[in-house]
């Protein structure tokens, strides 16, 4: 799973029926000390997350076995907001 | 499967139900030399790894399969605890 900052919302009319009334937002992989680095990807919220805040993201065919998202074309999902991270070394 | 660190931890309150009482480390996968490769990330432990320990991490979507029939959304789990390992050149690592 990644580290990732929520930077944006994304809004889409137009989009597969199985995301309707899904939140889409916009995330930004972080270094532990908050640092960004790397891409910028879609995530669906499952768990109330909102911009500024560094979330747990879970990709590939694990995304779909958050809640809610069962048998949804995701392959992207925000699945806890991150309070501290230890980095002991 | 890939060796890495444990090198953290990560606290999460706000999280998918399905994680409830299973820890989150922060790993840093390695070679062969033990050198780092690639970028950290947060893994599902479970096989009580601490902080400092080599061990080595499955990904994709079988990291939720020690925890089975629970679905736990997770994409990289923690698996196995390395005690020693040798490579080619027959030396030996701890």
């Amino acid at each position: 799973m990644l580290l990732a900052r929520i930077v944006g919302t994304v809004v889409a009319t137009t989009k597969d029926p199985r995301l309707v009334s899904s939140k889409l937002l916009l995330a930004r992989a972080v270094d532990p000390k908050g640092k960004a680095e790397g891409n910028y990807l879609v995530a669906i919220d499952t768990v109330d997350a909102g911009v500024g805040e560094t979330v747990l993201i879970v990709s590939g065919s694990s995304a779909r076995m958050a809640t809610g998202l069962k048998d949804t074309p995701v392959d992207a999902a925000i699945v806890g907001i991150v309070d501290q991270v230890d980095v002991s070394e | 499967m890939q060796m890495a660190r444990v090198i953290g931890d990560v606290v999460a309150t706000c999280k998918d139900p399905a994680f409830e009482g299973i820890k989150l480390m922060l790993v840093q996968p390695i070679g062969a030399d033990g050198k780092d490769v690639g970028r950290l990330l947060v893994a599902v432990d479970s096989v009580g790894a601490g902080v400092g320990e080599t061990v080595f991490f499955v990904r994709g979507r079988e990291a939720s399969y020690p925890f089975h029939p629970a679905e736990v959304p997770t994409d990289a789990g923690i698996v196995g605890i390395v005690d020693q390992y040798t490579v080619a050149d027959l030396t030996t690592r701890s």
